[in-house]
């Protein structure tokens, strides 16, 4: 202290240097890390990652800056106005001759205030790129043959996601995308086990998600990275977050929204059980109609034959007339009727008919045919 | 994977099932459709009482490409 009031000449001034870095070292001796109260304004996001702004209160400021490293584990920049507690180290910049605190830690007096702003921050952005759109929510497929689960691979949702499966349609294949799930890097890790969704052959339908836990490990699915992570997915996603007050940014950008693991793994199935029902429901209604249509044939058939039958027995009728009536006359020319009215027939021995006198020499044998039967006669020899 | 699938095999079976329910229908053609049918019904029953349902996992290999292997959780 002493030295400062030293240099009482104008041979001993000191240099700018000498006195910024002596107040610096002032100032951080007497000023340890400390808390402070106020209001953030004046934010500005270097391309660095590094945060400029100043805390306000009612009589003075104090500009701030948090570095990235330090404010990566923050969901967001605090906005303007907000009320914050930052936690810094109190320090002055000797290249530009200012004091300034270098924040470690920030916190918004609101409830979840960052947390809060970050998430409408990103929704606006996702909505502004279409991203939040009803209409782009695709139908999930019937019967899928393959369903890839992103989640943790050894938490409770995948034991259940399976469980439900195998239970309800076991014709399907599970590809579990290994991804933590909550924790630094999870975000990132879920982004990549999302991209590869898209490099596996003749996958059907996607689950994204994780059991229960703290609202604070919902940020992995609050991240805007991972919404648009889901919103690329090439096939429909069902968002399965374990978290039924709220609602993640992936579950708005996902095809569906499931409660729970083992709920996303029902909504993802058919139930077979359900299934079998109908294929017994349709194997009856086959014999049915099959059956009903044999009955149909098997009348036509009746009927075609009592047709014929008919027509049988009319042309039977009709050739029973055609021959009495042929008989008939057969009857009227038959040379026995003629017998039978008194005439008879002389015949020779060659059975020739005589029918000529001169046929009749003296002394002739020949045959006389009368109706019943046949008498030898003679010509008298004159 | 010529092998129609679940959804497609149902949808035949359903049309099977109409068209043997409508009147107009010779029993020959009858008789064919009962027997389609008959046979799809069965490989749809197959597919439904396969054994259960496969796990496996899939890694991210250095290339990018993505290997499958069994999952053993």
């Amino acid at each position: 202290m002493l030295d400062l009031f030293a240099a009482a000449s104008a041979e001993g001034a000191w240099t700018v240097g000498e006195v910024t870095r002596r107040a610096r070292a002032v100032i951080e001796a007497g000023l340890p890390p400390l808390w402070v109260r106020g209001e953030v304004s004046g934010l500005k996001v270097w391309q660095s990652g590094h945060w400029y702004f100043a805390l306000r209160d009612k009589t003075a400021q104090l500009r701030c800056v948090m570095f990235a490293r330090d404010n990566r584990r923050l969901p967001a920049p605090p906005a303007d106005g907000m009320q914050v507690f930052v936690f810094g180290r109190p320090t002055l910049w000797e290249d530009k001759g200012e004091f300034r605190l270098t924040v470690l830690e920030l916190l918004s007096t609101e409830a979840g205030g960052l947390w809060k702003l970050a998430l409408e921050q990103a929704k606006a952005a996702l909505a502004r790129d279409g991203l939040l759109d009803p209409a782009r929510k695709r139908p999930l497929p019937p019967y899928p043959r393959r369903i890839a689960v992103v989640t943790s691979p050894d938490g409770a949702a995948l034991r259940d996601i399976i469980a439900v499966t195998r239970r309800r349609w076991p014709p399907a294949e599970l590809l579990v995308i290994p991804a933590r799930v909550q924790g630094d890097g999870a975000a990132a890790d879920v982004c990549r086990a999302l991209a590869l969704v898209g490099r596996l052959e003749a996958v059907d339908v996607v689950i994204v998600g994780r059991g229960g836990g703290a609202a604070e490990d919902l940020w992995t699915f609050n991240n805007e990275q991972v919404a648009r992570a889901v919103a690329a997915v090439p096939v429909p996603v069902i968002s399965a977050v374990g978290h039924e007050t709220d609602v993640t940014l992936c579950d708005l950008v996902a095809d569906h929204r499931a409660p729970t693991p083992s709920a996303a793994a029902a909504a993802a199935t058919p139930d077979r059980a359900e299934l079998l029902q109908q294929l017994t429901h349709l194997g009856s209604r086959l014999a049915r109609g099959l059956a009903a249509r044999s009955e149909l044939v098997a009348q036509r058939c009746d009927r075609t034959l009592d047709r014929l039958g008919a027509a049988m027995a009319l042309r039977i009728e009709r050739w029973r007339h055609q021959l009495s009536a042929v008989s008939g006359q057969l009857d009227v020319l038959s040379p026995l009727k003629t017998l039978e009215r008194g005439y008879a027939v002389a015949r020779d021995a060659e059975g020739r008919v005589l029918k000529r006198v001169a046929q009749f020499a003296p002394g002739l044998s020949f045959r006389l045919r009368v109706v019943d039967g046949d008498v030898p006669a003679r010509v008298r020899e004159s | 994977m010529a092998e129609p699938n679940f959804q497609e095999q149902l949808e035949r079976l359903e049309e099977i099932v109409r068209r043997l329910e409508a009147p107009d229908l010779d029993l020959d053609a009858a008789l064919k459709l009962f027997e389609e049918g008959v046979e799809r019904l069965r490989q749809a029953r197959e597919r439904l009482t396969a054994a259960e349902a496969k796990v496996r996992q899939v890694l991210a290999t250095h290339a990018g490409k993505p290997k499958v292997e069994d999952f053993d959780g």
